[in-house]
């Protein structure tokens, strides 16, 4: 709690107090904690003079910006058309089965969430996915048990 | 039939060209001439709406306002587009350039790139960049600077006023039109807000002039276009080709032999079938797209296809005006109880009335948009709809 | 002068000034287009689409609520076109909309229901998404209770928080089709930093945001033979009520609701207006006390400039926003409050009533005044000192219910004692008010003159400007008061808490050397509460502002210390201002709450 609180002064000190420094603000708390904690939003409300409730609604307006705690590496699958045809749905398959979680769930030891997203700007090399903000494209069931064995080891 | 129209182009990814040289002759000239050069050329916007870029600028260049700005758009969302990853990753300091003129025509100090959140890993080569660019005014004297700013995973933030409300640090949902962004863009300023292939282009008309672009393609839609292509191709990727094909020049160059259907300008584009692929014209003289070129051969289910674009719209709609949010759930429900046999088939008609609604009375182009591949494929693949 | 602009709507040709919206032009033309996001009070949203029209030329349908008009611009309001569509989003909001309307608590006062009949909308034609939604209810608060099903996203709750009040108690969040209208974390609201103040139940064109009501309790309270119902009503209650029972908007109806209560079967029919001067006694002494231990004793530890206390939406707001001024507060009790305290207490003792059997009801314009009632710091005289606040609304249907004929009632006067009031108590109801009839009390007090101004209005302080300042030089003082010979008292007044936190903002800068600021959370004062008659819009509450001025000039008495009532409860119980027994009963404290 201390921390985040820290982290929120640090990143409103780099990013500014003004309402456009919000977003930046939000970014920044993702890339540290992987998602933005009531506490969190309550800080930057105060750090930038703004109502909880907009910091609330800017936050769960954007898919990137989770409110919902979340896994080391957020695994975020392409789910739209091209990546759909290619093939997804096996990849989903299979971290499923090596994680042990289904989508939208985090594993216990809160190492990896498993999430679909939306066109994810790789359809001439699907299936796709982010790790963090890492992409991996033309995904298969070996290589995806690979990249994610990797993460395991990380 | 040879396949004589369908040209390969390159100015996109064309190295041949020093940043300095074309800033230093363009902002040489006066800001009637350039604009007067870019409306020779008939460039129009390429992110899909195809306004005159040169009359976006002419407009923004008119406000009395001190501060001004111009946005690159590189929130590139819709789906089956890709382009605009590659132009950033390749020649960044292109759109680095076209902004750099655009700012000189309408007098801006500063310049922002929007980019979507899904392209972070794009960010660190970017910033590097723009150091290299910065300097480069630096040594010519040019007081302008650019900076990045994130997206964080929202389609509609594509849409230009969306867009400026996400980067004043609020919820991306399109504002009301009138007043413009030529008038009242980024913090209520006059802002040109381009698409990053648009800038890209802006900076090659003055890098060869503008009659080496108009050469290229037809009247109505002069020069080339850079195309994302995907889905059931043996060569998917990204090409750069003269406007003016039919669909059916580019499926012979593009499909896989068997292809039913190519969706031309992503999820809120149109789906053209085999039937109408002869007489459909790529461009704003037939279907306009954004460069996003998806194509299904005849293995593919087009309900599935409208199915995930329905699920991606139903989601991706910022939500604010009933006939996008509501009229979106509606039209994916209604396709699957058809589907599923709990509506009768003419409960279809009633959908696309529904959608010709959501046509004209959304709220911003994304929502009107959305009845583009409602239409197209319910009306041309209506038994794949009910059985 | 604005430019002039000439269109054509519906074939009429009209001019209006530049920057005019086609709805409003269309007003012009007496053309109606229905409309639900717009507000009058609230800047333009354009998103429920329901006013669009079709524009000559264009291709998509402009929402005239968001269109300015152009020069030739040629309007159609009532096409196949523009029919349909409006049809096909009145039934898109109506898929999503818990359509239960005949259990529901605005039924009948619904302006989508009003729509759907208007557009004779009949068989669904679009699928039920309700049962999809997982909808929630907020029944947390005493105030106000928060029903999503009923939620049609217009997002005039989320504008009124925001730009009238400065709160954001409510705002948008989530995307496509999760978007909804959201507290902080969907936590109740309850636990946020809502004031309660009800802006929000006044604008919520569906039963989304309504009052938490009591109308029940109290009819259990009225037929419970064991229980003495005393009831009050508040200032601006009497010139609102009609509007909610056919009577023309801006009409005093004193008299008839007083009439109303006692066939709804109230005990005892009593005035808040008797607390209303009472507070003046108490607010204007401890203001003068105030500027004494100030500017005579030096003494630190008093705070100016002092505030006003009445109303309960301001406290919430200045306990999350400014609670560094709550000792700037006055100490005061809201005259509902007071009179709360004295209904279990002095009333009980004078009527020799067992102050246990007492139900203490009060009808108020007012939500916050729901929650006030609750607070821990409203138990002075060893009960809930008030135990049940309806709002002006609750009190008609329960005339409705009484199937009393409201307009064909004779007018009668309040029961004595705690029913007696002045033109100073009356003008409470409007923003201004308190500060007039303070300054009729105090100067009076310090100079043994009235106020210097004609008919004793002090038109400076009256008026709907959202900030109005006023200053009053004090001259030929006497005994206690020789102290302020000389002294320029600078006073402000704020209405709507957005103008409150120019106000407070201006004093934390340094910037305000008032002695004085009357803040109430309502825009208009009390008159525009949140729990008066729906709609509500400038318009009205300018109306029912002239009728409390009316009022006021028409009662002989029209200062607070000149009401007999209010020397007798000196002389018989409370002593003088500021006593031990009124600061045991009538004042209180309160206490820093979080503001994010």
């Amino acid at each position: 709690m201390a921390e985040t609180k820290e982290l929120v002064k640090t990143l409103a000190d780099r990013h500014g107090r003004t309402r456009e420094s919000l977003i930046p603000i939000l970014q920044g708390v993702v890339q540290q904690e992987r998602y933005i904690s009531s506490e969190a939003m309550t800080e930057i409300a105060r750090e930038l003079d703004i109502s909880a409730a907009k910091v609330y609604g800017t936050a769960t307006f954007y898919s990137f910006l989770d409110t919902q705690p979340r896994g080391k590496f957020v695994i975020r699958v392409c789910r739209t058309i091209s990546c759909a045809m290619r093939g997804k749905s096996l990849i989903i398959q299979e971290i499923e089965d090596l994680l042990k979680i289904k989508v939208g769930e985090t594993t216990q030891n809160r190492r990896f969430t498993l999430l679909e997203t939306n066109c994810l700007g790789w359809c001439h090399k699907g299936p796709a996915m982010l790790v963090n903000d890492e992409v991996y494209t033309e995904l298969t069931p070996e290589r995806v048990r690979d990249i994610i064995n990797e993460y395991m080891n990380k | 039939m040879p396949n004589n129209f369908l040209r390969r182009v390159d100015l996109i990814f064309d190295e041949d060209c020093n940043l300095k040289d074309v800033l230093k002759s363009t902002y040489q000239r006066s800001n009637d001439d350039i604009i007067n050069e870019l409306l020779e050329s008939g460039l129009k916007g390429r992110g899909g709406a195809g306004f005159p870029t040169a009359l976006k600028w002419k407009f923004t260049s008119e406000q009395p306002d001190a501060d001004k700005y111009i946005v690159c758009n590189a929130d590139e969302g819709e789906p089956g587009t890709f382009k605009d990853r590659e132009i950033l990753f390749k020649v960044p300091f292109k759109v680095f350039g076209g902004m750099a003129i655009c700012a000189k025509v309408i007098g801006a100090k500063e310049g922002f790139l929007y980019l979507r959140g899904e392209y972070r890993f794009l960010l660190p080569e970017l910033e590097n960049q723009l150091k290299v660019f910065h300097s480069a005014l630096n040594d010519l004297g040019i007081n302008f600077t650019i900076k990045i700013v994130m997206g964080s995973g929202a389609y509609i933030c594509g849409e230009e006023s969306a867009l400026f409300e996400s980067m004043e640090g609020d919820r991306g949902e399109p504002r009301n039109k009138p007043p413009y962004p030529t008038v009242s863009g980024f913090r209520k300023k006059p802002t040109v807000i381009n698409n990053v292939e648009t800038l890209v282009y802006s900076f090659m008309i003055f890098r060869y002039g503008a009659r080496k672009f108009k050469e290229l393609g037809t009247a109505d839609s002069r020069g080339s276009k850079v195309f994302s292509i995907s889905g059931d191709t043996p060569k998917p990727g990204i090409y750069e080709l003269e406007l003016g094909m039919t669909v059916e020049q580019f499926v012979e160059e593009f499909g896989d032999g068997d292809t039913k259907a190519v969706q031309v300008g992503g999820a809120s584009g149109f789906c053209v079938p085999r039937k109408k692929f002869k007489d459909t014209i790529i461009g704003f003289e037939g279907v306009p797209t954004g460069g996003s070129m998806m194509l299904f051969n005849s293995s593919r289910s087009m309900y599935n296809v409208l199915k995930n674009y329905l699920e991606f719209f139903e989601e991706e709609s910022c939500g604010q005006c009933t006939p996008c949010r509501v009229g979106c759930q509606q039209l994916k429900l209604g396709i699957e109880a058809v589907k599923k046999g709990e509506r009768h088939a003419v409960y279809l008609d009633q959908l696309q009335k529904l959608a010709q609604t959501m046509k004209i009375t959304a709220k911003c182009g994304l929502g009107q948009s959305v009845a583009n591949s409602f239409f197209s494929i319910v009306e041309n693949f209506k038994e794949e709809m009910i059985y | 002068m604005a430019k002039k602009i000439n269109l054509i709507i519906d074939g009429i040709p009209v001019t209006v000034d530049e920057g005019t919206t086609i709805l409003h032009a269309a007003k012009q033309l007496n053309i109606h287009i229905p409309t639900l996001c717009y507000h009058d009070d609230l800047c333009v949203a354009g998103n429920c689409r329901v006013c669009v029209v079709e524009m000559k030329g264009a291709r998509t349908l402009p929402a005239s609520c968001a269109m300015p008009v152009a020069e030739g611009m040629e309007i159609m309001t009532n096409t196949i076109k523009v029919r349909t569509a409006r049809k096909h989003i009145i039934e898109l909001l109506l898929s999503e909309h818990n359509a239960q309307c005949t259990t529901c608590y605005k039924n009948g006062n619904c302006e989508l229901q009003s729509l759907a009949a208007e557009y004779k909308i009949s068989e669904p034609t679009f699928i039920d998404l309700v049962p999809l939604k997982n909808y929630q209810i907020d029944a947390f608060s005493p105030s106000i209770i928060k029903d999503d099903s009923k939620c049609i996203r217009c997002q005039r709750c989320v504008r009124t928080c925001e730009e009238l009040q400065h709160v954001s108690a409510l705002g948008v969040a989530y995307k496509g089709d999760k978007m909804k209208i959201s507290t902080f974390f969907e936590n109740p609201m309850f636990e946020v930093v809502c004031t309660n103040c009800g802006q929000c139940v006044n604008r919520c064109p569906t039963g989304a945001l309504v009052e938490r009501n009591y109308i029940d309790e109290v009819w259990d309270a009225i037929y419970n033979p064991d229980k003495h119902v005393v009831v009050q009503t508040a200032p601006a209650v009497r010139v609102a009520l009609g509007e909610d029972l056919g009577v023309p908007t801006g009409e005093i109806v004193t008299g008839k609701m007083v009439s109303a209560l006692r066939r709804l079967g109230f005990d005892s029919v009593l005035d808040t207006d008797f607390t209303a001067d009472l507070t003046i006694m108490e607010e204007g002494f401890e203001l003068l006390g105030r500027l004494k231990k100030v500017l005579v004793d030096k003494d630190s530890s008093v705070k100016l400039p002092m505030t006003t206390s009445c109303s309960p939406g301001w406290i919430k707001f200045i306990e999350h926003t400014y609670p560094e001024y709550l000792d700037n507060v006055s100490s005061c009790k809201s005259p509902q409050q007071m009179f709360g305290a004295l209904a279990k207490t002095y009333y009980a003792q004078k009527r020799n009533v067992d102050p246990a059997k007492i139900v203490s009801v009060s009808i108020m314009p007012c939500t916050a005044k729901k929650f006030e009632a609750d607070r821990p710091e409203m138990r002075s005289s060893g009960f809930k000192d008030v135990d049940y606040v309806l709002t002006t609304r609750e009190l008609a249907v329960m005339i409705k219910q009484a199937g009393i004929d409201f307009g064909a009632l004779p007018e009668s006067r309040y029961d004595s004692f705690m029913g007696e009031s002045s033109g100073a108590a009356v003008i409470f109801g409007a923003t201004g008010g308190v500060m007039e009839a303070a300054l009729r009390t105090a100067y009076e007090v310090v100079t043994g003159r009235e106020v210097p101004f004609d008919g004793l209005n002090i038109t400076p302080v009256r008026g709907m400007e959202g900030v109005r300042e006023a200053s009053i030089k004090i001259e030929q003082t006497q005994g206690d008061w020789k102290f302020l010979e000389g002294a320029v008292l600078k006073t402000v007044v704020a209405h709507g808490l957005t103008n409150a936190k120019k106000v407070m903002d201006a004093v934390r800068a340094g910037k305000g050397d008032w002695h004085f600021i009357e803040i109430m959370a309502c825009p208009g004062g009390c008159l525009g509460g949140g729990g008066q008659p729906i709609p509500t819009s400038a318009e009205i509450r300018q109306k029912r502002a002239d009728a409390i001025y009316r009022e006021d000039a028409g009662k002989t008495i029209r200062k607070s210390h000149e009401n007999p009532e209010i020397v007798s409860i000196y002389q018989e119980f409370l002593h003088e201002p500021n006593s031990h027994k009124s600061h045991e009963l009538l004042h209180t404290h309160y206490k820093e709450r979080q503001r994010y």
